[in-house]
């Protein structure tokens, strides 16, 4: 396994170069841009950069301005403040005018860590899943997120990009071919199917390992896209091992897992588990501890297969 | 346009909005009411838009953040030719594009649908943003309700236009005093408005929001202001121009029965 990229950092540096090919690119951040890396961005072209100050209401409500005005804007701040905190402005001013918004979303689930409970943000793929026309981004690593945010800045509507704050191993290749909408098998198998999005999918790849060796093989599934989801590829999945289970740094209520059982309950209805974050919310802590203690690694992913088969 | 003509224009819109209202059995009078003269004064003697081209390049462009009061752009839009005034007295019903509160992916010269209070301040400062970017000629305005400023997203907003200079935008404030509960000062103050946004960094004017003369004026001002957006507070009644909705607030969100429309509509100049 090779480097460790978070996918922020990814976004910083594609932003910078979007900015070079794209000269109705717009970013904005609300006072977090060192975070959310947008700072990147802000230094090269500050005539499109607009800092709104800890505003995060009206960040969504201008950049559906800038967006409805012919602008592409890529508007950043904390996942809990974006899907959160300014949920109705995007639902009304973003998803219902069908503004070419790119809510690039940072600091996502409980790998945020030491800020604890009221940064650790587990209902923003389930609030953003709800809106009509929304399409949703969850990338596992920096060539994807680089990939899927070029895609997300070519289309045209209203899309959620979750990024994540902490450092994760790179690996797909340069070429990969990563497509918005479609999942990629990761890894092929017969036994089981382990779907993932973000930072899970790499858990998925040493829960693999760990379930091989015990003569479990199982097919592991990059759900980068959650909306619209890759309805084929899960059917497929379902039809040939005949057990799903769910991985995502997400609340198992309303995000991937449940994505995916609306998916198989209709076409091919399997035996499914999920992994993710339970009825709760968080603590601090450090990244890789959190994980263990609220049920997000590749051990619980490994339990979960079992308990399936 | 001279005066008089603006007025009559305003009596046309008004009886417009009862029409359709009570047509529709539902939305709200007081504040479509209060708000007619502003919105004519934009649409027939301010803003450079053209009913035949709604998307025309370098056009001005009219938000109305407080939504609710749909029913006065409708109206407005009809008078200006955009569509025809039968059109729009299918407001609120199924299968209608004008909708409760207006739709910009409907109905043609809507340029933001709003609804939510407080949203259409915010994009209206987005779409300056992006005109200044643009070196786009087109001015911004925005109407917002007085009991709509109690919403917090209202203050960001007011904070940020004119932290980027935004003197492309005109904002007008519907100041008649009244929301759904009460008297703004009963339900949650909100004075001094004046002060607020002069403390924030507007160009702020107050004006009598049913003088033709002053409203023109006071779009003149904002015109000749650089480097900071205007407010204009205009005082103005709710229900003005039926004498039984006038000063109400229990005509903020009623439709008028057979007989009050008909009163209301001879008073508004009889043989419509």
């Amino acid at each position: 396994m090779a480097d460790k990229m978070a996918t922020r950092e990814a976004y910083g540096k594609t932003l910078v170069e979007l900015g070079a090919k794209n000269p109705n690119l717009v970013v904005m951040d609300a006072d977090l841009s060192k975070s959310t890396k947008t700072a990147d961005f802000g230094k090269v072209y500050p005539e499109r950069f607009f800092n709104m100050g800890i505003a995060e209401q009206n960040l969504y409500g201008a950049a559906a301005g800038l967006a409805l005005s012919g602008k592409v804007v890529c508007a950043s701040t904390f996942a809990m403040f974006a899907a959160g905190r300014a949920f109705e402005i995007i639902r009304n001013s973003i998803g219902y005018t069908k503004a070419n918004v790119k809510i690039c979303a940072t600091h996502a689930g409980i790998t945020v860590g030491e800020d604890g409970a009221s940064h650790q943000t587990f209902e923003d793929i389930a609030l953003m899943r709800t809106i009509p026309g929304m399409t949703v981004i969850n990338p596992s690593d920096g060539v994807s997120a680089k990939k899927l945010l070029e895609q997300a800045v070519e289309m045209n509507g209203p899309c959620y990009v979750r990024l994540g704050r902490a450092a994760v191993p790179v690996f797909y290749g340069e070429d990969a071919d990563i497509q918005l909408g479609r999942g990629n098998v990761v890894k092929d198998g017969k036994d089981v199917t382990i779907v993932a999005t973000g930072v899970m999918v790499n858990e998925a790849a040493i829960a693999a390992e760990t379930l091989a060796a015990e003569g479990i093989d199982a097919r592991i599934i990059d759900i980068h896209t959650i909306k619209p989801i890759d309805e084929e590829i899960i059917i497929k999945a379902a039809q040939e091992t005949g057990a799903i289970v769910t991985a995502e740094e997400h609340s198992v209520i309303g995000g991937l897992g449940s994505a995916v059982a609306e998916v198989v309950v209709k076409h091919a209805p399997v035996k499914m588990a999920m992994v993710g974050q339970k009825d709760t919310y968080g603590e601090s802590g450090k990244p890789d501890e959190l994980k263990k203690k609220y049920g997000m690694t590749a051990d619980d992913i490994a339990a979960a297969v079992k308990s399936v088969l | 346009m001279e005066i008089k003509a603006l007025e009559k224009t305003a009596a046309e819109i008004r009886a417009g909005i009862v029409e359709a209202i009570s047509n529709a059995g539902s939305g709200h009078p007081g504040g479509s009411l209060s708000a007619a003269d502003i919105v004519t004064a934009l649409y027939f003697d301010e803003m450079n838009v053209d009913p035949k081209n709604p998307k025309m390049e370098g056009r001005d462009k009219f938000i109305l953040s407080k939504g609710h009061a749909g029913p006065v752009q409708y109206s407005a839009l009809a008078a200006k030719g955009y569509f025809s005034k039968e059109d729009f007295l299918t407001l609120r019903k199924i299968g209608s594009k004008f909708q409760g509160h207006p739709d910009m992916n409907k109905v043609p010269g809507i340029e933001m649908s709003t609804g939510s209070l407080g949203q259409g301040f915010s994009v209206a400062g987005g779409m300056a943003m992006a005109n200044k970017l643009n070196h786009d000629p087109g001015r911004i305005y925005v109407l917002l309700g007085d009991g709509e400023i109690q919403e917090g997203i209202i203050w960001e907003a007011a904070m940020s236009i004119p932290h980027y200079q935004l003197d492309n935008l005109v904002a007008i404030l519907d100041h008649n005093g009244l929301q759904i509960d009460g008297k703004n000062e009963d339900v949650m103050n909100v004075a001094p408005v004046i002060e607020k946004f002069q403390a924030f960094g507007w160009n702020v004017i107050q004006i009598d929001g049913h003088n033709f003369e002053e409203i023109l004026d006071a779009f003149k001002q904002a015109r000749a202001c650089k480097g900071k957006p205007t407010m204009i507070v205009a005082e103005t009644i709710k229900g003005k121009g039926v004498s039984f909705m006038e000063g109400n607030a229990g005509w903020h969100g009623k439709a008028p029965n057979a007989d009050e429309t008909k009163q209301a509509l001879a008073e508004l100049g009889g043989d419509r």
